[in-house]
Protein backbone atom coordinates (compact mmCIF):
# COMPACT_ATOMS: atom_id res chain seq x y z
CA UNK A 1 0.00 0.00 0.00
CA UNK A 2 1.13 3.26 -0.75
CA UNK A 3 1.76 5.98 1.05
CA UNK A 4 -1.21 7.84 -0.32
CA UNK A 5 -3.86 4.77 -0.53
CA UNK A 6 -2.18 4.69 3.45
CA UNK A 7 -3.84 8.60 3.86
CA UNK A 8 -6.66 8.04 2.05
CA UNK A 9 -7.37 4.59 4.37
CA UNK A 10 -7.03 6.95 7.40
CA UNK A 11 -8.85 9.71 6.08
CA UNK A 12 -11.87 7.17 5.67
CA UNK A 13 -11.55 5.25 8.78
CA UNK A 14 -11.38 8.80 11.00
CA UNK A 15 -14.31 10.53 9.17
CA UNK A 16 -16.70 7.03 9.31
CA UNK A 17 -16.53 7.15 12.80
CA UNK A 18 -16.52 11.39 13.44
CA UNK A 19 -19.87 10.58 11.36
CA UNK A 20 -21.82 8.52 14.09
CA UNK A 21 -20.33 10.77 16.61
CA UNK A 22 -22.27 13.82 15.09
CA UNK A 23 -24.81 14.12 17.12
CA UNK A 24 -25.64 17.77 16.68
CA UNK A 25 -24.05 17.89 13.51
CA UNK A 26 -20.08 19.48 12.97
CA UNK A 27 -21.32 21.82 15.54
CA UNK A 28 -20.56 19.54 18.39
CA UNK A 29 -17.60 18.12 17.09
CA UNK A 30 -15.16 20.91 17.19
CA UNK A 31 -13.32 19.24 19.93
CA UNK A 32 -12.66 15.55 18.35
CA UNK A 33 -11.88 16.76 14.95
CA UNK A 34 -9.21 18.40 16.12
CA UNK A 35 -8.22 15.64 18.42
CA UNK A 36 -7.99 13.08 15.14
CA UNK A 37 -6.99 15.42 12.53
CA UNK A 38 -4.24 17.44 14.69
CA UNK A 39 -3.30 14.72 17.75
CA UNK A 40 -3.67 11.52 16.48
CA UNK A 41 -3.07 12.29 12.88
CA UNK A 42 -0.91 15.11 12.50
CA UNK A 43 -2.21 16.34 9.48
CA UNK A 44 -1.64 19.93 10.31
CA UNK A 45 -1.07 22.23 13.33
CA UNK A 46 -4.08 23.04 15.97
CA UNK A 47 -3.43 26.81 14.42
CA UNK A 48 -4.10 25.86 10.80
CA UNK A 49 -7.24 23.87 12.02
CA UNK A 50 -8.97 26.58 13.27
CA UNK A 51 -8.21 28.73 10.74
CA UNK A 52 -9.92 26.29 8.47
CA UNK A 53 -13.04 25.87 10.32
CA UNK A 54 -13.34 29.79 10.71
CA UNK A 55 -13.08 29.68 6.67
CA UNK A 56 -15.68 27.07 6.17
CA UNK A 57 -17.92 29.06 8.72
CA UNK A 58 -17.31 32.41 7.03
CA UNK A 59 -18.07 31.11 3.53
CA UNK A 60 -21.76 30.16 2.27
CA UNK A 61 -22.82 26.66 2.68
CA UNK A 62 -23.47 24.03 5.82
CA UNK A 63 -20.80 24.72 7.94
CA UNK A 64 -19.65 20.29 7.53
CA UNK A 65 -17.45 22.06 4.64
CA UNK A 66 -14.18 22.25 6.85
CA UNK A 67 -14.31 18.16 6.02
CA UNK A 68 -13.75 19.24 2.48
CA UNK A 69 -10.56 21.60 3.45
CA UNK A 70 -9.04 18.41 5.16
CA UNK A 71 -9.63 15.98 2.55
CA UNK A 72 -8.16 18.91 -0.29
CA UNK A 73 -5.10 18.96 2.35
CA UNK A 74 -4.41 15.46 3.09
CA UNK A 75 -4.85 13.66 -0.35
CA UNK A 76 -6.10 16.65 -3.05
CA UNK A 77 -9.30 15.90 -4.34
CA UNK A 78 -9.29 12.55 -3.97
CA UNK A 79 -9.67 13.10 -0.15
CA UNK A 80 -12.07 15.47 -0.77
CA UNK A 81 -14.20 12.57 -2.12
CA UNK A 82 -13.32 10.16 0.53
CA UNK A 83 -13.92 12.85 3.46
CA UNK A 84 -17.47 13.78 2.63
CA UNK A 85 -18.45 9.92 1.48
CA UNK A 86 -17.24 9.10 4.46
CA UNK A 87 -18.50 11.46 6.72
CA UNK A 88 -22.30 12.05 5.28
CA UNK A 89 -23.17 8.49 3.26
CA UNK A 90 -23.27 6.47 6.31
CA UNK A 91 -25.50 8.96 8.57
CA UNK A 92 -27.36 9.65 5.45
CA UNK A 93 -28.21 6.16 5.11
CA UNK A 94 -29.34 6.17 8.84
CA UNK A 95 -31.88 9.14 8.21
CA UNK A 96 -33.50 7.07 4.88
CA UNK A 97 -34.04 4.36 6.70
CA UNK A 98 -35.06 5.48 9.70
CA UNK A 99 -37.58 8.67 8.84
CA UNK A 100 -40.28 6.37 8.41
CA UNK A 101 -40.08 4.07 11.71
CA UNK A 102 -39.30 7.32 13.97
CA UNK A 103 -42.77 8.99 12.45
CA UNK A 104 -44.58 5.66 12.84
CA UNK A 105 -43.33 5.79 16.61
CA UNK A 106 -44.01 9.85 17.13
CA UNK A 107 -45.78 9.11 20.57
CA UNK A 108 -43.78 6.40 21.63
CA UNK A 109 -41.81 6.39 25.19
CA UNK A 110 -38.94 4.80 23.92
CA UNK A 111 -38.49 7.46 21.17
CA UNK A 112 -39.19 10.37 23.50
CA UNK A 113 -36.96 9.02 26.31
CA UNK A 114 -33.82 8.85 23.63
CA UNK A 115 -35.09 12.20 22.05
CA UNK A 116 -34.86 13.95 25.24
CA UNK A 117 -31.99 12.19 26.64
CA UNK A 118 -29.63 12.80 24.23
CA UNK A 119 -30.59 16.76 24.32
CA UNK A 120 -28.45 17.12 27.17
CA UNK A 121 -25.32 15.53 25.47
CA UNK A 122 -25.29 17.55 22.75
CA UNK A 123 -25.45 21.05 24.40
CA UNK A 124 -22.56 19.80 26.10
CA UNK A 125 -20.83 18.76 23.05
CA UNK A 126 -21.58 22.23 21.39
CA UNK A 127 -20.72 23.77 24.64
CA UNK A 128 -17.15 22.20 24.63
CA UNK A 129 -16.74 22.94 20.81
CA UNK A 130 -17.63 26.33 21.34
CA UNK A 131 -14.86 26.58 24.17
CA UNK A 132 -12.08 24.68 22.16
CA UNK A 133 -12.69 26.92 19.31
CA UNK A 134 -12.18 30.08 21.24
CA UNK A 135 -9.66 29.31 23.39
CA UNK A 136 -7.69 27.92 19.91
CA UNK A 137 -8.53 31.21 18.11
CA UNK A 138 -5.78 33.84 19.86
CA UNK A 139 -4.36 34.32 23.69
CA UNK A 140 -5.64 35.82 26.31
CA UNK A 141 -8.75 37.54 27.11
CA UNK A 142 -10.05 39.39 23.98
CA UNK A 143 -10.91 36.08 22.20
CA UNK A 144 -13.20 35.25 25.16
CA UNK A 145 -14.60 38.16 25.16
CA UNK A 146 -15.00 38.36 21.18
CA UNK A 147 -16.78 34.80 22.18
CA UNK A 148 -19.40 35.78 24.65
CA UNK A 149 -20.43 39.39 23.06
CA UNK A 150 -21.26 37.26 19.93
CA UNK A 151 -23.21 34.62 21.87
CA UNK A 152 -25.07 37.49 23.69
CA UNK A 153 -25.58 39.32 20.99
CA UNK A 154 -26.77 36.26 18.85
CA UNK A 155 -29.52 35.15 21.68
CA UNK A 156 -31.15 38.36 22.68
CA UNK A 157 -30.97 40.11 18.95
CA UNK A 158 -31.64 39.21 15.04
CA UNK A 159 -28.57 40.57 13.51
CA UNK A 160 -27.08 38.85 11.04
CA UNK A 161 -24.19 36.68 11.62
CA UNK A 162 -22.40 37.36 9.22
CA UNK A 163 -21.81 41.05 10.55
CA UNK A 164 -20.13 39.54 14.04
CA UNK A 165 -18.35 37.39 11.95
CA UNK A 166 -17.32 40.57 9.46
CA UNK A 167 -16.27 42.45 13.30
CA UNK A 168 -14.32 39.48 14.86
CA UNK A 169 -12.67 39.77 11.47
CA UNK A 170 -11.73 43.55 11.98
CA UNK A 171 -10.92 42.95 15.37
CA UNK A 172 -8.05 40.30 14.36
CA UNK A 173 -6.71 42.43 11.84
CA UNK A 174 -6.49 44.95 14.75
CA UNK A 175 -4.25 43.23 16.39
CA UNK A 176 -6.18 42.17 19.31
CA UNK A 177 -6.93 38.50 19.11
CA UNK B 1 -73.61 27.95 2.85
CA UNK B 2 -72.64 27.40 -0.66
CA UNK B 3 -72.12 31.31 -0.91
CA UNK B 4 -70.10 31.04 1.56
CA UNK B 5 -67.81 27.81 1.07
CA UNK B 6 -67.16 29.82 -3.01
CA UNK B 7 -66.39 33.31 -1.37
CA UNK B 8 -64.96 32.48 1.56
CA UNK B 9 -63.32 29.14 1.82
CA UNK B 10 -61.80 28.27 -1.33
CA UNK B 11 -59.74 31.26 -1.50
CA UNK B 12 -58.22 30.15 1.52
CA UNK B 13 -57.84 26.93 0.78
CA UNK B 14 -56.41 27.44 -2.33
CA UNK B 15 -53.49 29.34 -1.06
CA UNK B 16 -52.85 26.86 1.85
CA UNK B 17 -52.54 24.06 -0.32
CA UNK B 18 -49.41 22.58 -1.00
CA UNK B 19 -47.45 22.59 -4.38
CA UNK B 20 -49.47 19.04 -5.67
CA UNK B 21 -46.91 19.02 -8.51
CA UNK B 22 -43.98 16.47 -7.55
CA UNK B 23 -40.70 18.46 -8.49
CA UNK B 24 -38.56 16.73 -10.87
CA UNK B 25 -35.22 16.10 -9.95
CA UNK B 26 -33.55 19.21 -11.47
CA UNK B 27 -35.45 21.71 -10.13
CA UNK B 28 -34.40 19.68 -6.48
CA UNK B 29 -31.11 20.06 -7.34
CA UNK B 30 -31.19 23.74 -8.69
CA UNK B 31 -33.04 24.92 -5.24
CA UNK B 32 -30.61 23.58 -3.48
CA UNK B 33 -27.80 24.92 -4.96
CA UNK B 34 -28.63 28.54 -4.85
CA UNK B 35 -30.27 27.79 -1.27
CA UNK B 36 -26.19 26.52 -0.39
CA UNK B 37 -24.75 29.59 -2.01
CA UNK B 38 -26.80 32.47 -0.79
CA UNK B 39 -26.51 30.37 3.21
CA UNK B 40 -24.21 32.49 4.82
CA UNK B 41 -24.20 31.92 8.89
CA UNK B 42 -26.28 29.05 7.95
CA UNK B 43 -28.77 27.00 5.29
CA UNK B 44 -31.32 26.58 7.60
CA UNK B 45 -33.28 29.77 7.32
CA UNK B 46 -33.38 30.15 3.99
CA UNK B 47 -33.87 26.03 3.14
CA UNK B 48 -37.48 27.01 5.06
CA UNK B 49 -37.87 29.84 3.00
CA UNK B 50 -37.48 27.64 0.17
CA UNK B 51 -39.18 24.08 1.03
CA UNK B 52 -41.99 25.89 3.14
CA UNK B 53 -42.38 29.38 1.52
CA UNK B 54 -41.94 29.34 -1.82
CA UNK B 55 -42.64 25.63 -3.10
CA UNK B 56 -44.68 24.62 -0.59
CA UNK B 57 -42.86 21.30 -0.30
CA UNK B 58 -43.88 20.95 3.27
CA UNK B 59 -46.23 23.15 5.63
CA UNK B 60 -44.34 24.93 8.77
CA UNK B 61 -45.37 21.74 11.12
CA UNK B 62 -43.61 19.25 8.80
CA UNK B 63 -40.81 21.29 8.39
CA UNK B 64 -40.53 21.46 12.22
CA UNK B 65 -40.78 17.72 12.60
CA UNK B 66 -38.04 16.82 9.83
CA UNK B 67 -36.08 19.28 11.15
CA UNK B 68 -36.34 17.88 14.85
CA UNK B 69 -35.83 13.91 13.47
CA UNK B 70 -32.60 15.44 11.51
CA UNK B 71 -31.25 16.94 14.32
CA UNK B 72 -31.35 14.38 16.49
CA UNK B 73 -29.73 11.90 14.29
CA UNK B 74 -26.20 11.99 13.45
CA UNK B 75 -24.93 13.89 10.81
CA UNK B 76 -25.05 17.30 9.55
CA UNK B 77 -29.00 18.35 10.30
CA UNK B 78 -29.18 20.35 7.05
CA UNK B 79 -27.47 16.89 5.15
CA UNK B 80 -30.23 14.79 6.62
CA UNK B 81 -33.03 16.74 6.13
CA UNK B 82 -31.97 17.31 2.60
CA UNK B 83 -32.05 13.62 2.72
CA UNK B 84 -35.66 13.33 4.03
CA UNK B 85 -36.92 15.37 1.56
CA UNK B 86 -35.85 14.16 -1.43
CA UNK B 87 -36.45 10.71 -0.47
CA UNK B 88 -40.56 12.01 -0.01
CA UNK B 89 -40.26 13.13 -3.70
CA UNK B 90 -37.76 10.86 -5.92
CA UNK B 91 -36.51 7.76 -3.20
CA UNK B 92 -33.04 7.11 -2.81
CA UNK B 93 -31.94 9.25 -6.32
CA UNK B 94 -33.58 12.23 -4.96
CA UNK B 95 -31.94 12.29 -1.68
CA UNK B 96 -28.70 12.14 -3.71
CA UNK B 97 -29.90 14.71 -5.81
CA UNK B 98 -30.60 16.87 -3.03
CA UNK B 99 -27.43 16.43 -0.92
CA UNK B 100 -25.36 17.01 -3.64
CA UNK B 101 -26.70 19.78 -5.09
CA UNK B 102 -26.16 21.57 -1.31
CA UNK B 103 -22.64 20.49 -1.22
CA UNK B 104 -21.02 21.68 -4.59
CA UNK B 105 -21.09 24.82 -4.37
CA UNK B 106 -19.34 25.27 -0.66
CA UNK B 107 -17.12 22.44 -0.98
CA UNK B 108 -16.03 24.25 -3.94
CA UNK B 109 -15.59 27.52 -2.55
CA UNK B 110 -13.42 26.82 0.64
CA UNK B 111 -11.54 24.52 -1.53
CA UNK B 112 -10.60 27.54 -3.61
CA UNK B 113 -10.01 29.55 -0.46
CA UNK B 114 -8.34 27.44 1.10
CA UNK B 115 -5.86 27.12 -1.67
CA UNK B 116 -5.33 30.44 -1.75
CA UNK B 117 -4.82 30.42 1.95
CA UNK B 118 -1.76 27.94 1.81
CA UNK B 119 -0.04 29.92 -0.79
CA UNK B 120 -0.50 33.31 1.46
CA UNK B 121 -1.01 31.72 4.78
CA UNK B 122 2.11 33.06 6.22
CA UNK B 123 0.65 36.84 5.71
CA UNK B 124 -0.16 37.49 9.78
CA UNK B 125 -3.08 39.39 8.52
CA UNK B 126 -4.87 36.61 7.21
CA UNK B 127 -4.22 34.63 9.78
CA UNK B 128 -5.13 37.34 12.49
CA UNK B 129 -8.10 38.09 10.42
CA UNK B 130 -9.28 34.14 10.71
CA UNK B 131 -8.66 34.45 14.66
CA UNK B 132 -11.04 37.39 15.07
CA UNK B 133 -13.46 35.43 12.81
CA UNK B 134 -12.96 31.92 14.75
CA UNK B 135 -13.63 33.32 17.98
CA UNK B 136 -17.05 35.25 16.71
CA UNK B 137 -17.89 31.61 15.35
CA UNK B 138 -17.40 30.19 18.28
CA UNK B 139 -20.07 32.88 19.78
CA UNK B 140 -22.18 31.92 16.97
CA UNK B 141 -21.97 27.87 18.25
CA UNK B 142 -22.37 29.10 21.88
CA UNK B 143 -25.21 30.95 21.11
CA UNK B 144 -26.81 27.77 19.89
CA UNK B 145 -25.96 25.78 22.57
CA UNK B 146 -28.05 27.95 24.99
CA UNK B 147 -31.14 28.01 22.91
CA UNK B 148 -30.89 24.45 23.02
CA UNK B 149 -30.33 24.55 26.82
CA UNK B 150 -33.52 26.59 27.10
CA UNK B 151 -35.95 23.78 28.15
CA UNK B 152 -33.58 22.68 30.28
CA UNK B 153 -33.81 25.26 32.83
CA UNK B 154 -37.53 25.37 32.44
CA UNK B 155 -38.40 22.06 33.47
CA UNK B 156 -36.71 18.31 34.30
CA UNK B 157 -34.69 19.62 37.67
CA UNK B 158 -31.20 19.40 37.93
CA UNK B 159 -30.11 15.96 36.14
CA UNK B 160 -29.98 16.33 32.70
CA UNK B 161 -27.80 19.90 33.64
CA UNK B 162 -25.24 17.85 34.86
CA UNK B 163 -25.05 15.33 32.29
CA UNK B 164 -24.57 18.51 30.01
CA UNK B 165 -21.83 20.24 32.10
CA UNK B 166 -20.05 16.42 32.58
CA UNK B 167 -19.64 16.14 28.66
CA UNK B 168 -18.82 19.93 28.72
CA UNK B 169 -15.86 19.47 31.14
CA UNK B 170 -14.77 16.02 29.83
CA UNK B 171 -14.37 17.32 26.80
CA UNK B 172 -13.78 21.18 26.45
CA UNK B 173 -11.55 20.87 29.21
CA UNK B 174 -9.71 17.50 29.41
CA UNK B 175 -10.23 16.46 25.83
CA UNK B 176 -10.96 13.19 26.10
CA UNK B 177 -12.16 11.19 23.13
CA UNK B 178 -16.00 12.03 22.32
CA UNK B 179 -17.01 8.36 21.96
CA UNK B 180 -16.20 7.45 25.50
CA UNK B 181 -17.59 10.45 27.10
CA UNK B 182 -20.71 9.84 25.04
CA UNK B 183 -20.91 6.24 25.41
CA UNK B 184 -20.71 6.59 29.46
CA UNK B 185 -23.04 9.87 29.21
CA UNK B 186 -25.79 9.39 26.64
CA UNK B 187 -27.27 6.14 28.67
CA UNK B 188 -27.56 7.63 31.58
CA UNK B 189 -29.16 10.94 30.54
CA UNK B 190 -31.16 8.73 28.27
CA UNK B 191 -32.74 6.66 31.78
CA UNK B 192 -33.25 9.78 33.54
CA UNK B 193 -35.32 10.95 30.48
CA UNK B 194 -36.97 7.49 30.31
CA UNK B 195 -38.09 8.31 34.37
CA UNK B 196 -39.49 11.54 33.49
CA UNK B 197 -41.21 10.92 30.75
CA UNK B 198 -45.16 10.22 32.47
Amino acid sequence: MSEDDFEIWSLAVTFVTLSFLAVGGVNALVPEIQRQVVDVHGWMSANRFTDFFAMSQAAPGPNLTVISIIGWVVAGLPGVLTTNVAFIAPTSILTYFLSRTWEKFRKARWRMAIQYGLLPVTIGLVAASSYVLSTNSGDGLLPVLITGTVAATVYWTRIHPLILMAAGASLGIAGFV
Amino acid sequence: MFLRDVVMVQPAEVAEAPDSDVPSLTKLFVNFFFVSIIGFGGVMPWAYRMVVEQHRWMTSEEFAEVMAFSQFLPGGNIINFAVVLGQRFHGALGSIVCVVGLLIAPSTIVIVLSTIYLHFGQVAAVHDALGGVAAAAAGLILAVAAKMAKPLFTRKGVLPLCCAAVVFICIGLFRLPLYFVVAAVAPVSIAIAWRQIR
